[in-house]
């Protein structure tokens, strides 16, 4: 078979190395790598540095135009009205109240659902880690949401939480009073992590579940030796060795945290009012679905969001150095 | 054999260039299933494709919310269809396809004389740009079954709202139904009301929203959101500016006043059936007046076609007598041709209530006040709109006080306005 194959391979090579091995004499030894790096720089620069850039350029313009051309250059106006409050911490003192209400929304949305994500996550891959019974098919049944469409696990609860859903059908069969989930601002927003953290959990428990994996038997052996306690094996052995992905688990969740949008904005709309409107949603209603439609206002916010990406991506980096220093 | 081939040649050119022609001549329209006009325009159009085998249209049905949302958007950027069914009829004028040279302006002027100026940029546009295919007016139907069950009499026809709203509680209290009344999350259902109780929309010729009988109305209806006169989940239950329907509550017989509007009859006539009697009653008085509001859908062609006689075409065959009657009839609907309103509509199979229904939508269609004229005509109507959702509904559920409810609706109005000059 080599004797059929690696002739016609030489061959190929040999015509491909013509044209290489010329460019390589034109351009020289080091700068050959960019030869080979232009189909990839190409695309990125369409798909991801033009986009950034016209961000940019839609930020620093106003009217409710779509092409450049017929939007007026307006400066750091969006920023300002954007950026405009008395108090931070009160978005009825902002000039765009909504905004910063969805601000505000984002951050406890995110503090809670990362906290209660990491949190369950461990645990479960903990319970998971153990000998249990059908441990497979256990496995299966904790990732099996995160393989739903944000859609699929919105209306799935939305179905069960609405007025006349299935929670309230079973209420009322077991003579409770039906509860109006999703009318009271708390309720809806307690929902709304729930929901988040049932339809993502499984990825994160994945993830601490191989990092589990990889801590050494002989380590527990010799704590069980000692006749350390569990929790003193946890404490002492689990979280520490555990810790660089713990790390990384946080900081993916939070990113993906301060990034939600498709699971609530379908579960919610945003309401009641503003209380489950995050970020993506109020930047989406601005440049989209608002009327008129601003899309210098929203470019700016999405770059404001951009930034707070940029500091948790960079957290993550870090955190993947220290992994691998460890 | 040279001569062969070339009339072969011929033969295979001319066939391509038959081909060319026929693509030349497709013609894509975007409409609303929700709307149920689709199916009955698809096949009026079939009828206008029978006599121009050359033109081939394609009526893509896709949610409202993608008309509402996705085809601003599309037109934004140079692309989307060649026609399209929508609602927001002004604030689009700048995409629109001018048929004045296409078709008989008279005859337009005619029978849809008071529609033209709704998809117009301003009092000095006089172009022709979209086919009125639907008129609505937005009003009350009630659950006329609850009623009588709780031996309530109807309010009569100068009734107030605060008199519905009493009437409905006790026929709520009587009945059992969950809810005494609710009004579709929409600026423009709230605007009828509003504007029977004083609210002016305009001062000199120029938008404002908020004044005192606007805040009356809003007070009330928030008051009436909170002590469960109104179904608090239609406009509390949401976000945004989303719009959303009590159409499930009316039809499962929970609900007893329900403000919505004429498009609503063919889905009661479909989904209550005889389950119960439902009726169309006048719109509720205020201290001004007792209105509803005017609506409805438009055909529009797009500027960026590459057929706009035949766009104009498809669009004035539609709008011809009797493909105009054929398509209120089929789809139960208030016709805005004045010809085809003269002579009546038989709503053919249709049973008496929803006969009924649609002679109040139609007499009630002629009763409107001017300003709700001028409101729906008015080109960022859609802005107010909006506004008027996202800020009663902060009220309704306490994230703002409706003072500062108000004062937003107002700052919203002038950063609306002055964004979209």
């Amino acid at each position: 078979m080599d004797r059929i194959v690696a002739p016609i391979i030489r061959a190929v090579m040999g015509i491909v190395d013509v044209p290489f091995a010329l460019a390589q004499r034109v351009l020289g030894q080091r700068r050959i790598a960019w030869l080979f790096l232009a189909p990839n720089l190409f695309f990125f620069g369409v798909f991801a540095f033009l986009p950034i850039g016209l961000n940019f350029a839609y930020a620093l313009t106003g009217g409710d135009q779509m092409f450049l051309a017929g939007r007026p250059y307006v400066g750091v106006d969006n920023f300002s009205v954007l950026l405009s409050c008395r108090s931070y911490f009160d978005p009825n003192s902002c000039e765009y109240d909504l905004f910063w209400r969805s601000v505000w929304n984002t951050l406890v949305f995110v503090m809670l659902q990362v906290g209660f994500m990491v949190a369950i996550s461990l645990l479960t891959a903990i319970i998971l880690n153990r000998d249990l019974v059908a441990r497979g098919f256990f496995r299966a049944v904790f990732f099996f949401p995160v393989l739903l469409s944000p859609v699929v696990v919105a209306l799935i609860w939305k179905w069960i939480l609405q007025r006349h859903g299935v929670l309230n059908a079973v209420f009322v069969a077991l003579g409770i009073a039906p509860v109006d989930w999703l009318l009271s601002a708390n309720l809806a927003f307690g929902w709304s992590i729930f929901i988040s953290v049932w339809a993502h959990m499984g990825f994160y428990t994945l993830i601490l579940l191989a990092g589990l994996q990889a801590i050494p038997r002989d380590v527990y052996e010799a704590a069980q030796l000692d006749r350390a306690s569990r929790f003193r094996i946890f404490r002492r052995i689990t979280l520490p060795l555990l810790a660089p992905t713990l790390l990384v688990v946080l900081v993916l969740s939070l990113i993906k945290g301060v990034q939600t949008f498709d699971e609530i904005f379908a579960f919610t709309g945003g309401g009641p009012g503003s209380a489950t409107t995050f970020i993506v949603q109020s930047i989406y209603h601005i440049g989209f679905a608002g009327t008129p439609r601003n899309h210098g206002l929203a470019a700016a916010a999405s770059l404001i969001l951009a930034l707070v990406l940029v500091v948790l991506t960079t957290l993550q980096f870090w955190a993947n150095k220290g992994h691998r220093h460890e | 054999m040279i001569r062969k081939f070339s009339m072969a040649l011929a033969v295979m050119l001319g066939a391509c260039a038959l081909t060319g022609a026929a693509k030349a001549q497709e013609v894509r329209l975007m409409c609303s299933f929700d709307l149920e006009t689709c199916d009955v325009m698809r096949s009026l159009l079939k009828k206008y494709e029978d006599k121009h085998p050359d033109v081939h249209i394609i009526a893509d049905g896709v949610p409202y919310a993608a008309v509402m949302e996705s085809l601003p958007a599309q037109l934004d950027s140079g692309n989307g269809p060649d026609m399209a069914v929508i609602t927001d009829l002004g604030s689009m004028n700048r995409f629109y396809l001018d048929l004045t040279p296409y078709v008989d302006a008279k005859y337009w002027q005619d029978n849809f004389g008071p529609y033209l100026t709704w998809y117009r940029n301003g009092p000095a546009d006089k172009g022709i740009y979209g086919l009125q295919m639907i008129l609505t007016v937005t009003g009350p139907i009630i659950n006329r079954t609850l009623f009588d069950q709780a031996n309530v009499a109807l309010p009569g026809r100068d009734a107030t709202m605060d008199d519905w709203a009493a009437a409905a509680r006790k026929v709520a209290a009587a009945t059992g139904a969950l809810y005494p009344m609710a009004l579709d999350r929409s600026g423009h259902r709230f605007a009828g009301p509003a504007i029977s109780h004083g609210a002016k929309i305009f001062a000199e010729s120029k938008p404002i929203l908020v004044d005192e009988g606007f805040s009356t109305f809003a007070r009330k209806f928030v008051e009436w959101n909170q002590d469960g006169t109104m179904a608090r989940q239609v406009w509390g239950g949401k976000g945004g500016n989303a719009f959303q329907d009590a159409i499930p509550e009316f039809v499962n017989g929970q609900l007893v006043y329900y403000f919505s509007g004429s498009w609503q009859t063919t889905v009661f006539e479909h989904q209550i059936g005889s389950n119960f009697d439902w009726e169309v009653v006048p719109p509720p008085c205020g201290p001004a007046t007792c209105t509803g509001m005017p609506g409805g859908s438009g055909l529009v062609g797009f500027k960026h076609t590459k057929h706009p006689e035949t766009v104009a075409s498809i669009i004035n065959f539609l709008a011809q007598d009797d493909n105009y009657a054929e398509f209120i009839d089929r789809t139960r609907n208030v016709p805005a041709h004045a010809g085809v309103a003269a002579k009546g509509v038989d709503y053919k199979g249709s049973d008496p209530q929803v006969q009924k229904a649609l002679k109040v939508w139609t007499e009630e269609a002629r009763s409107l006040s001017p300003i709700a004229y001028a409101y729906q005509g008015y080109k960022n109507n859609r802005s107010m709109f909006n506004i008027t959702v996202q800020r009663i509904t902060q009220a309704i559920v306490g994230e703002l006080t409706i003072d500062e409810a108000l004062a937003r609706a107002k700052s919203d109005l002038d950063a609306a306005l002055k964004q979209a000059k």
